[in-house]
């Protein structure tokens, strides 16, 4: 199979650096990965180009970079199913993260907000005679956030890093998610309080837009995203609901509840507060333009036929007496 | 062709100009729509964070009553088609959970039998009417007209629930309709990813850095106007575009434009009719390129 890898190459050695793209024809077996190929030009071409890689078998998490505009493993993604109509493929470093060089980035921030998640078991109460126990059904369902090989690739394509580096990011909130749901960590019931509270805060769990990025380009399954609206889950119910997401999604389901359908107009003020002056006269100079072009919701919020069908259904689901 | 329609709380909310175009064009394309007066919202995904069992029973009770008409589902909103497919895929990947469901519908005397395909007008124009078909209701190609296209997240990710695999063409279905309407795509690399509407009221310095970027980077690109079947995404792009320009520090006077208005602009109705006079950022510069009268 004849490819071209067009790479996107920087080296910061040389005086003002600045990215380029280089393309590199080759023949590679209809088997091969990228990172195969990657390997080959390294080889056999330009022993410049700098990547990492190491255990060729989606393991070590070291190859992940963008592959079409998306990250993932270079060692994971045949070239065969990665080519376009012309048998090209564009190769990029992962994004978000600061580039060394070439497809090097720096992972100084990834490993920062792992380490700010506290990556470990704590436990709270008196230390029990032998080892802590967890049953089976309890562990089970982290299979798959433990299946994370902190690849960086949901990172790299995260929404919301890209602008805003605080962000604690979805591996970081992932890893945190991998803590919480265990029945080991927290008080005696499971519920870790300190973790839930702090990661309620700025930059934490409500900063997520939802888009799904990190879904779909994390190589093994962790769907970081889901993790994050588990977290939000587990917040509510522990009682952190004074947060303007966690009063977003109450004032949503309420209007959902009360008439079938959302009711834009007092979403703004229900879930900043109606007494909240800064914010909504912040939001106000949007509200006077939707108005005066005949776009402000309608003041008198419609229901749709038979609401009080899914009022019913509301209060039988959410009724906290049901087992 | 007849639909069960369900065009979402914002296409009559806070983009009130989306539903009658989008009514007006399927008109002209012969579509018939039978409204669900009795359809809730979807819950756009925020109702899920809090109870996803329940978000799911709501998408179950709209799949219900539209089995009982018989009728494929039509879906103007990406977030509404998103949310839905995914509750969809959750129910008929799990014949437990569906039942679970099902428990909850047969107190209003609903079942939904799991049969239910939402779609969104973008797809049902090119899998089920054909592009070839739309082509001799171009009477008014958008020749000249650079359009970047938006898609919004929910009807991109994840695609697994979106069916990509079965329906690839699905990947890149907005660039082929703003060609069929004689319009030249604008391919950016922002196209695919989020608006930020959903933390406009939790992270606005965020939300207005992300329309910033993706409009500017269009913008830059020599777009005309940026194409979204998502009213969410116009909400924030458009409603909010002053704001994100004051924060980014640049103008960027990009119209954004439903898909279906880009669709009946190309079929010669008038900017007035598909209610390009109620956008925010003005499309008046558009409408003189595409030089029509306003109308
Ligand atoms: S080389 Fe180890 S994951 Fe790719």
């Amino acid at each position: 199979m004849d490819v071209t890898f067009k790479i996107k190459r920087y080296d910061p050695e040389v005086e003002a650096p600045e990215s380029y793209w280089q393309d590199f024809s080759l023949t590679l077996d209809d088997s091969a990965t990228v990172l195969d190929g990657l390997i080959k030009i390294r080889e056999e071409i330009d022993g410049t180009l700098s990547l990492r890689c190491s255990c060729r078998s989606a393991i070590c998490g070291s190859c992940a970079m963008r592959i079409n505009g998306h990250a993932g493993l270079a060692c994971k993604m045949q070239v065969r199913l990665a080519v376009d109509d012309d048998n090209v493929i564009i190769i990029e470093p992962a994004g978000v993260m600061p580039v060394v060089k070439d497809l090097v980035v720096d992972f100084d921030m990834f490993w920062s907000k792992i380490m700010a998640v506290d990556p470990y078991l704590r436990p709270e109460g008196p230390e029990p005679d032998a080892e802590y126990i967890a049953s089976n059904e309890a562990m089970l369902h982290l299979s798959g956030v433990t299946a994370c090989i902190m690849c960086g690739a949901c990172v790299s394509d995260c929404t919301v890093m890209e602008v805003d580096p605080t962000f604690l990011g979805p591996a970081a909130l992932a890893k945190a998610y991998r803590f919480t749901a265990d029945p080991r960590d927290g008080d005696a019931q499971g519920v870790s309080r300190d973790r839930l509270e702090a990661l309620n805060g700025p930059t934490g769990m409500w900063d997520c837009t939802r888009c799904a990025e990190c879904v779909e380009v994390c190589p093994k399954g962790v769907a970081p995203m889901d993790r994050i609206m588990a977290l939000r889950e587990q917040a509510i119910n522990a009682g952190f609901d004074n947060t303007y997401g966690a009063r977003h999604a109450e004032a949503f389901s309420s209007s959902l509840e009360h008439s079938g359908q959302l009711d834009e107009l007092r979403l703004v003020p229900n879930t900043v507060g109606v007494f909240n002056l800064p914010v909504l006269l912040n939001m106000a100079p949007e509200a006077l333009r939707a108005l005066t072009h005949g776009k402000l919701p309608p003041i008198i919020h419609k229901k749709i036929e038979n609401a009080d069908r899914v009022r019913k259904l509301f209060r039988r689901v959410e009724d906290p007496d049901r087992s | 062709m007849k639909y069960a329609f369900f065009p979402g709380c914002v296409s009559r909310g806070g983009c009130p100009e989306l539903y009658p175009a989008a009514k007006l064009i399927c008109q002209r394309l012969d579509i018939e729509l039978q409204e669900m007066p009795g359809a809730s919202c979807t819950g756009a995904g925020v109702l899920q964070e809090k109870n996803e069992f329940l978000g799911d029973t709501l998408n179950a009770r709209t799949f219900a009553m539209a089995e009982d008409l018989g009728l494929p589902i039509m879906t103007i909103c990406s977030t509404c088609q998103g949310v839905m497919s995914q509750a969809n895929h959750r129910m008929k990947s799990n014949p437990e959970y569906l039942a679970k469901v099902n428990v909850e519908l047969a107190e209003e005397g609903l079942e939904y039998n799991g049969n239910a395909e939402p779609k969104h007008l973008l797809w049902i124009l090119i899998e089920d009417y054909g592009l070839e078909k739309l082509e001799p209701l171009i009477t008014r190609p958008l020749a000249g007209i650079r359009l970047a296209p938006f898609y919004g997240c929910y009807i991109l990710r994840p695609t697994n629930a979106l069916d990509f695999e079965d329906n690839p063409e699905r990947q890149n279905s907005l660039e082929r309709l703003i060609e069929t309407l004689g319009a030249t795509v604008v391919d950016f690399a922002g196209k695919t990813r989020c608006c930020g509407f959903p933390i406009l009221t939790i992270n606005e310095k965020n939300s207005m850095a992300m329309v910033g970027k993706h409009t500017a980077e269009a913008k830059d690109l020599g777009a005309d106007a940026m194409v979204t079947p998502c009213p969410l995404c116009h909400l924030n792009l458009d409603a909010f575009q002053p704001k994100a320009s004051a924060q980014a520090q640049r103008s960027i006077d990009l119209p954004i434009i439903h898909m279906p208005q880009a669709i009946g602009l190309a079929m010669g109705i008038t900017p007035k009719d598909l209610g390009l006079q109620r956008h925010i950022v003005s499309t008046k510069a558009l409408i003189t390129k595409l030089g029509v009268a306003a109308g």
